[in-house]
């Protein structure tokens, strides 16, 4: 399968403090690539970088064949962000935000028009697509924002923490709908620390933890790197990978994710 | 380039509709120019004229001749026939100063005890001005017109006493022939003011255009600044620069939408002034517009270097009102230019307000055409383009850092 992202020793430095370090590793054209690691281990900022809304300190990466440094606008193209921060402006309605980030991408009224009445259907958001952003539930918000990130069908996806302080329903809801997407030949790019969502989106996890990929395989293989637990679940390979100390705030999240889900199939690999 | 305008004026109109539907903002909007036209046209002192200004007069002389010489202050009327002075009588030049000192009057003015035995000896009597020196404005303009009251007297009587002699030494014939001859002689040469425009102008006519390019050029300033760093603040900023845009189109449109605001806010600020203070514009109103969107030109650089550098919306605040308030006093919006010392006078040269103030009002008062305000037209122009062309490669580097 051939290789859509390509990341060679990327690092970003803030000053002194190192939040990517010499970062390195391969996507392949339509899987589902999880980043794995506790707050501050640098999840975002290489997102972001892979993004072009960071420029690296240093190393190289290439997205969809495109030097992610010398060819930015290509590399545009090919990218959609749902990132921390909702991308919607409260005092436009769902609609007038849709197509003003359509026609920034140079969409067609009419293309964005066809693709937004399909997606908005889907997530059940149709009746309230003329109502401004301002007066949705976080969860509404969350629908639109990834349905603008899909508005031009990118070819890759990135999504930072998608389902952060959502209820169960529309994590649910927005994990199924990414399954969707990446089924239809999207690759998608997920940070989380969400166990669960982890172990049953991704055919291949990163570990990342202090700027720095510990490990990186499919869940099952990191599972089995677990050798004291019997039937470890993939919050016991998390936490023997990162350490059980506390970290900040991350560790309150971390151990509070559900243990056990038995969903979908969690073995895609293609 | 087709693709370039069109993204500048999607972002322009997204902005524009977002701002619409902010109350508070749009409210502030039209009451910042109103306040700011209000309070300089009603508080500054329109300064050509005295209304009832309080003065004391000591008069310790009891001639007819010092009473003439009140009767015709209490008498003196400026435009609107009220009178110029409110006249309060004191007994002695002691008195006078306590009354300054008090600040219950705005000057003084002393007869002395010999005024009249001197004016009967042929002699040459004085009176006496006192200033009230911790008012200067006020001050400069009452003693300006009791002196001249007071010369006015002294002619009047001076042309008495040589049509007098004149008379007498059998020069002229008849007595009015000789005043006319008297008054020849003793003021042998006379001024008359002319305007380029016709009846007066007033100081709200000077400050109006001042008023019109801060309120303009400050709301672009801060208007950019502002747009640019709250939509980094809230993220959305992200969701404009993944697009495959060219990031000169991100920041034009911004300035369009800006620029667009800002010219409403002259417009109000120019109606205003001509409905409410009676400001004419003498020059072409065409020419008015263009000065203002030239002068906005020049500031959407600053405005774009002050955003790209600030990541927050208070930082950019901070900024701005470091350059906005020195500004406010160099370039001449209330008091003219020439009137500072010579090395502000240079300085304030360095700011392309001045130019857009200076412009503005040889347009809108001396109603001056394109060709008189070239020079103003082309700094503001090369200012602009300058600024931006330093602006534009730091904001794509500021913003991804």
């Amino acid at each position: 399968m051939e290789d859509i992202i390509e990341v060679e020793n990327l690092t970003k430095k803030f000053g002194h403090f190192t939040a990517v370090d010499n970062v390195s590793f391969k996507v392949k054209k339509g899987e589902i690539f999880g980043f794995l690691g506790p707050n501050g281990a640098g999840k975002s900022t290489t997102i972001r970088m892979l993004t072009t809304l960071l420029r690296p300190t240093s190393g190289r990466a290439r997205i969809a064949g495109y030097d992610l440094e010398a060819q930015q606008d290509q590399v545009r193209r090919y990218i959609g962000l749902v990132a921390e921060k909702i991308i919607l402006y409260d005092r436009l309605t769902a609609d007038e935000n849709l197509q003003f980030f359509g026609r920034l991408n140079n969409l067609k009224p009419a293309v964005i028009k066809e693709r937004s009445d399909r997606w908005l259907r889907r997530l059940g958001m149709e009746e309230w697509r003329n109502h401004q952003v301002g007066t949705y539930s976080t969860g509404m918000k969350q629908r639109i924002n990834v349905v603008r990130a899909l508005l031009t069908e990118p070819d890759i996806l990135f999504l930072d923490e998608p389902t952060l302080g959502l209820d169960p329903q529309t994590s649910r809801l927005i994990r199924d709908f990414i399954a969707e997407v990446n089924e239809t030949g999207a690759t998608v790019i997920l940070t989380t620390h969400d166990m669960h969502e982890a172990e049953t989106l991704s055919d291949r996890v990163a570990i990342i933890d202090c700027g720095k990929i510990i490990t990186l395989d499919t869940t099952e293989n990191l599972k089995k790197m677990v050798k004291n637990i019997s039937n470890p679940t993939f919050e016991d390979v998390f936490l023997t990978l990162t350490g059980n100390t506390v970290r900040d705030i991350a560790s309150s999240r971390i151990t509070s994710a559900s243990r056990r889900w038995h969903g979908r199939p969690t073995n895609r690999v293609r | 380039m087709k693709e370039i305008i069109s993204h500048i004026w999607q972002i322009a109109k997204k902005d524009l509709i977002e701002f619409s539907r902010d109350r508070i903002r749009l409210v502030t909007f039209v009451i910042m120019p109103i306040f700011m036209m209000v309070l300089t046209g009603f508080i500054f002192p329109s300064q050509t004229t005295l209304k009832d200004v309080p003065i004391g007069i000591a008069r310790l002389d009891n001639d007819q001749i010092s009473e003439q010489l009140i009767k015709a202050l209490k008498n003196l009327s400026m435009k609107d026939s009220q009178p110029a002075f409110n006249v309060k009588t004191y007994q002695s030049e002691d008195e006078v100063k306590e009354g300054i000192k008090k600040q219950e009057i705005s000057g003084g003015l002393i007869v002395p005890e010999d005024f009249s035995t001197k004016l009967a000896a042929n002699g040459q009597a004085q009176i006496i001005i006192i200033e009230d020196q911790a008012n200067p404005q006020i001050s400069a303009i009452t003693t300006q017109v009791l002196e001249q009251v007071v010369n006015t007297f002294s002619q009047q009587i001076g042309t008495q006493k040589v049509g007098y002699l004149l008379q007498k030494e059998k020069v002229v014939p008849s007595g009015e022939a000789a005043e006319k001859t008297a008054l020849a002689f003793l003021k042998p040469i006379t001024t008359k003011l002319l305007g380029l425009i016709e009846g007066e102008t007033n100081y709200f006519e000077f400050v109006a255009p001042g008023i019109m390019a801060m309120v303009v050029m400050t709301a672009v300033m801060t208007g950019l600044a502002g747009s640019v760093s709250r939509e980094k603040e809230q993220g959305t900023l992200d969701g404009i620069l993944i697009s495959p845009i060219s990031r000169l189109a991100i920041i034009l449109g911004k300035a369009t939408s800006q620029s667009i605001r800002g010219l409403a806010q002259g417009v109000i600020v120019l109606i205003l002034a001509i409905l409410l203070f009676g400001v004419k514009i003498y020059g072409s109103l065409l020419l008015v517009f263009l000065l203002l969107i030239l002068g906005i030109f020049s500031f959407v650089g600053l405005g774009i270097l002050v955003s790209a550098s600030a990541a927050e919306q208070e930082t950019a605040t901070q900024i701005l009102f470091m350059f906005q308030f020195p500004m406010l006093f160099l370039s001449g919006v209330f008091f003219p230019i020439q009137q500072m010392p010579k090395i502000m006078q240079q300085i304030s040269h360095l700011v392309p307000l001045t130019y857009a103030i200076e412009a503005l009002r040889k347009v809108m008062i001396l109603g001056a055409g394109l060709t008189d305000i070239r020079t103003e037209l082309i700094i503001l122009f090369s200012f602009g383009l300058i600024t931006l062309a330093i602006a534009m490669p730091l904001f794509r580097r500021m913003i991804t850092r």
